[in-house]
């Protein structure tokens, strides 16, 4: 069967203020990756998405999606010789509340080849066209200088793409997902 | 660890042809203004991270969440319709098991969403959410009602043409699409700040589905063809 069509991607579209109908319902919220069984130290990431006023975006929507203790993702384009956590998936979804923030339960990512431990992440929300893609990664990770798309962001914007441990909750860490402005979180055009 | 033991052969996917894309900022589309990042984004080479993605399983979609009109006690008020269509990767390729997930307001332009008071009746029988899976063929298919047109805020006079947003998962993390699909004709189209985000006239075109009689069913639904490319691997020489 020929496509009617070019093979050109379809152009993307802003997801709107209403995509909680479908895509953050109770029942499709994905907030906890890393379910009761899963190995791996265990961490809850709180997200604050603020626009370029330092407003928080209430309407917006995160993806997550990581690779599993070991540093493996379950797919089967990774060919990495390493075990997959049994009934590790990897993906997460959340919307934002009213002050921007949202909660992330999952465990701290292994490895992936040569680079550090991280999330990628995904944002859509109204006023955004096409989702960003950035990643978060660990504040204080030794891996962190020798991460190849770390080192390909200027120094003193890589600040942007940790996640900071809070002092007074082990395992809880804060990351802020500027989405313009001075503290502009780092944006990979992938 | 010895990092160049580890280091992978990674196929990267097809970057995104210019002008096909809206950009994030479009200053007609004024909720851009402050959402919009201003400082460059930094390339990076695709690693595991991006050519890797959730893939679901058929657990995720129930029987019949594909048919938005037998959700509730009774039919929902409106023009029925079956949407249907398949999703390729640029390679042309099939992409089967992909999960879809659709939302769109009721006939009269109405959302079943707190944060939407536009003075349109809500319809009881209409929730107006559905989802379901490719096929091995990459083929989907749902049965809904047309959703209407309604006036929004960006500016005066300001009217969204009727649309249904879809949200779809490919292969990978970067092939993720979210989008809308049109209808032929709509007479506002030329005054749509979100349509006309899109540089590319042809690219606009994509978004628009077409009548198709042959998914039209007598006595009982119109038809409409919505085909979905995502973003696939590069091509190697030989298939190119």
């Amino acid at each position: 069967m020929k496509p009617d069509i070019d093979l050109v991607p379809t152009p993307s579209q802003t997801a709107g203020p209403y995509f909680g109908i479908e895509l953050t319902t109770d029942e499709h919220c994905v907030p906890c990756v890393a379910g009761p069984n899963a190995q791996g130290e265990r961490l809850w990431v709180m997200f604050r998405v603020l626009d370029g006023d330092g407003i928080p975006v209430n309407d917006a929507m995160l993806e997550i999606w990581q690779a599993d203790t070991h540093g493996k993702y379950n797919h089967r384009d990774d060919e990495q010789s390493k075990p997959l956590d049994l009934g590790w998936v990897g993906f997460g979804r959340l919307g934002t509340g009213e002050d921007g923030t949202c909660v992330l339960e999952t465990i701290k990512p292994g490895r992936v080849a040569e680079y550090a431990p991280h999330l990628a992440v995904a944002v859509f929300a109204r006023g955004m066209l096409k989702q960003l893609h950035t990643r978060v990664y660990f504040w204080g990770d030794a891996a962190n200088d020798e991460d190849p798309a770390l080192q390909l962001v200027p120094p003193e914007r890589r600040e942007t793409l940790m996640a900071r441990p809070d002092p007074a909750r082990p395992g809880h860490w804060r990351f802020d997902l500027s989405l313009q402005g001075d503290q502009e979180t780092v944006f990979f055009d992938v | 660890m010895d990092s160049v033991s580890t280091r992978l052969s990674i196929r990267p996917y097809t970057r995104l042809p210019k002008g096909s894309q809206p950009p994030s900022l479009y200053e007609p589309y004024r909720a851009t203004v402050k959402r919009a990042p201003l400082k460059a984004l930094i390339v990076v080479p695709h690693t595991l991270s991006e050519i890797t993605g959730p893939i679901f399983g058929h657990e995720k979609v129930r029987e019949g969440d594909n048919d938005l009109t037998r959700q509730h006690a009774a039919e929902p008020l409106g023009e029925r319709i079956v949407v249907s269509g398949r999703v390729l990767d640029s390679n042309g390729r099939p992409v089967p098991n992909a999960l879809l997930e659709i939302w769109q307001a009721n006939s009269a332009g109405r959302y079943r969403h707190v944060g939407d008071q536009h003075p349109a009746p809500l319809d009881p029988n209409f929730t107006g959410a559905g989802r379901t899976m490719t096929d091995e063929q990459g083929a989907y298919r749902f049965i809904t009602i047309k959703p209407g047109a309604y006036p929004w805020f960006n500016h005066y006079n300001a009217w969204r043409p009727a649309h249904i947003h879809f949200s779809v998962f490919g292969n990978a993390f970067i092939s993720r699409l979210v989008t809308q699909m049109y209808f032929p004709g709509d007479p506002l189209f030329a005054y749509d700040p979100i349509f006309q985000s899109i540089p590319d006239e042809r690219a606009r075109q994509r978004l628009i589905s077409k009548f198709d009689l042959e998914t039209t069913q007598p006595q009982w639904a119109k038809g409409f063809k919505f085909d979905i490319v995502l973003r696939g691997p590069e091509a190697t020489p030989f298939e190119a």
